[in-house]
């Protein structure tokens, strides 16, 4: 998995409207990481260093990081439809970025950034409240989560409708479907710390989250304090999540369906199913990546909307040979 | 008095301002049997899991051997009791091994390799309900009845010296429901079974709690507890009991008037 997850990378780092070789795409990256010297034009090993490379190693992060957060909510919430946005994270995001965006609270692309996280923070907060703590069951937590998104939905459109012209419009839709096209080694380094430290939480807490298998109750019987666990789990999907939605837009279906599949493959236990799914998901998103700048010349398709295009055929495909043989 | 298991005392507990369970006082004794009847909405599931430790009473208290419940961690209690639903649920397609494998989460820590103790109590636990032979099919092929002997075969890797269980036998044919009580019956542990088939009570039980509107109305000998007179007023029917011939326990017949 991590060897293709590293020829992925690669051949992302090798693809793009300004073509530049295998080899020196080798090359500057080994420069890059100080391991040679190798002499090779400085526009070309920055467009792979610095372009290339952290935007393909971003993209793999926030791939890992949404499968990751989709395996652990539709363990808690024991919902095969949950993913991360569930809990309206995407939506109070969303709202944030159209302030900054149409009302011009803050400018520059920094507080862009601020302004998703606090949204989407505020949110979660909203939904912990109704779900009074994640003390009440899982679907207490769903509905909470949807009526959530719903306001958030109806602020952001309010927002746009009174405020917005047109071509704001079209940038609050560009960035809610998602782009990698912003990011710099400085979100790669927030990214991966926030990415290894929610990794490490849930791995810690992944045999008890097998012990959901049955429900909160039969948990609490195994010996699970669920209340906290919930908690605690609920506020690390939802600083992930808000942190890759503040940096490259809400996109969807990664969270959804890459866990679906890690399940497929090494079945449900979370001790492999966690580690799985963060790897396809990585895998994924990279290829997603790599497919949104390749299909349309000049011009990069948002990748949502590629996430969306590849992933419903690929998960047709593990529904049907999943399909119960009676 | 050394024998006592579960003491519960003036136990109160409700949702709003509805009183479910009232005042109730109760004693287990070690390795016994004990049976929990009562009409529908009588409050024995509810009284069941103030016992396990899963709902916090208004007002009483439960101890555990010697030991207030509240005082001790979900964890530490999961090592001594377990807690089998009625048919508990799930769209995770584990294996039996696996599921059985749930019931050790109580004496693992999150780092902790599969021990040598771990493999044991789970290779007991399945051979206990007769299901050495199964321990690799998948959870969504077994039949009810397997289901439930799953379901106590976890609970019997917990290893605890306790176990209570909802109406174990809901949804299974008479079959199995006598399959799974004598199993119950037989194991090394205590046991508090809520049950809704008063014949099957009878026959199990070595004493029977009888709950009505969130009380005990009376807890004793299935031959003490199991009268015309007490049928009537608690399940408002009209039944004949009579000794069974072999047994010499009440058995119950229905009148249809």
């Amino acid at each position: 998995m991590l060897v293709a997850l590293a020829f992925v990378v690669a051949l992302a780092t090798t693809i793009g409207d300004y073509r530049i070789g295998f080899g020196t795409v080798v090359l500057a990256i080994s420069n890059g990481l100080g391991l040679t010297g190798a002499d090779i034009p400085p526009i070309q090993e920055s467009v792979v260093w610095d372009l290339r490379l952290s935007r393909a190693l971003v993209a793999a992060l926030s791939g890992a990081g949404l499968a990751l957060c989709g395996a652990i909510l539709q363990a808690l919430l024991r919902n095969p439809l949950a993913e991360p946005f569930v809990l309206g994270v995407s939506a109070g995001a969303s709202t944030g970025a159209v302030c900054v965006i149409v009302l011009g609270i803050g400018a520059g692309s920094l507080s862009l950034s601020m302004g998703a996280f606090a949204g989407a923070f505020s949110a979660f907060a909203l939904v912990a409240l109704l779900s009074n703590g994640a003390t009440s069951g899982p679907n207490h937590t769903i509905l909470a989560g949807v009526a959530a998104a719903q306001l958030f939905n109806a602020l952001t459109s309010y927002i746009v409708t009174t405020s917005g012209n047109a071509q704001q419009a079209r940038d609050v839709m560009f960035w809610l479907l998602g782009s990698f096209g912003g990011v710099r080694w400085p979100d790669f380094q927030l990214l991966i710390l926030v990415i290894v430290f929610g990794l490490a939480v849930c791995l810690w807490m992944a045999r008890t989250l097998d012990a959901f298998t049955f429900g909160d109750e039969d948990a609490a019987a195994l010996g699970v304090p669920v209340a906290r666990i919930r908690l605690v789990l609920f506020a690390v999907t939802a600083m992930i999540t808000a942190t890759i939605v503040s940096m490259v837009g809400a996109i969807g279906f990664v969270g959804l369906v890459v866990p679906h599949a890690a399940r497929y493959i090494v079945g449900p236990l979370h001790l492999r199913l966690l580690p799985a799914s963060a790897a396809l998901g990585a895998v994924f998103m990279v290829l997603a990546d790599i497919a949104s700048r390749v299909v349309a010349t000049q011009q990069t398709v948002p990748i949502g909307v590629v996430t969306a295009l590849v992933g419903v055929p690929f998960f047709a495909i593990i529904l049907y040979r999943a399909r119960p043989s009676t | 008095m050394t024998s006592m298991t579960i003491r519960a005392d003036n136990l109160t507990w409700g949702v709003g301002q509805k009183t479910i369970v009232r005042d109730v006082s109760l004693r287990v004794e070690k390795n016994e049997t004990l049976g929990l009847i009562g009409p529908n909405g009588s409050g024995k599931s509810s009284l069941l899991r103030l016992l396990a430790g899963l709902k916090r009473p208004r007002s009483g208290q439960v101890e555990i051997e010697g030991q207030n419940i509240a005082s001790l961690s979900r964890r530490a209690l999961a090592r001594q009791l377990a807690f089998v639903q009625q048919s508990a649920a799930s769209d995770t397609n584990l294996s039996v091994r696996d599921v059985v494998k749930l019931g050790r989460t109580p004496h693992r820590s999150a780092l902790s390799g599969w021990s040598s103790a771990d493999e044991a109590a789970v290779a007991a636990a399945i051979a206990r309900v007769d299901m050495v032979a199964r321990r690799g099919q998948a959870w969504q092929t077994l039949s009810g009845g397997e289901r439930q002997r799953v379901h106590i075969a976890r609970a019997l890797a917990q290893s605890p010296t306790i176990m209570f269980l909802d109406e174990p036998t809901n949804h299974l044919d008479i079959h199995h429901q006598i399959e799974i009580l004598r199993m119950v019956r037989d194991l090394d542990l205590t046991s508090v079974v809520a049950l809704h088939d008063l014949n099957l009570a009878s026959m199990f039980c070595d004493r029977i709690a009888v709950m009505q509107n969130g009380a005990l109305v009376a807890c004793d000998l299935p031959s003490k507890v199991m009268t015309e007179s007490l049928l009537h007023e608690v399940f408002r029917i009209k039944a004949e009991v009579s000794p069974d011939e072999s047994s010499g326990r009440p058995h119950i017949r229905f009148c249809s008037e």
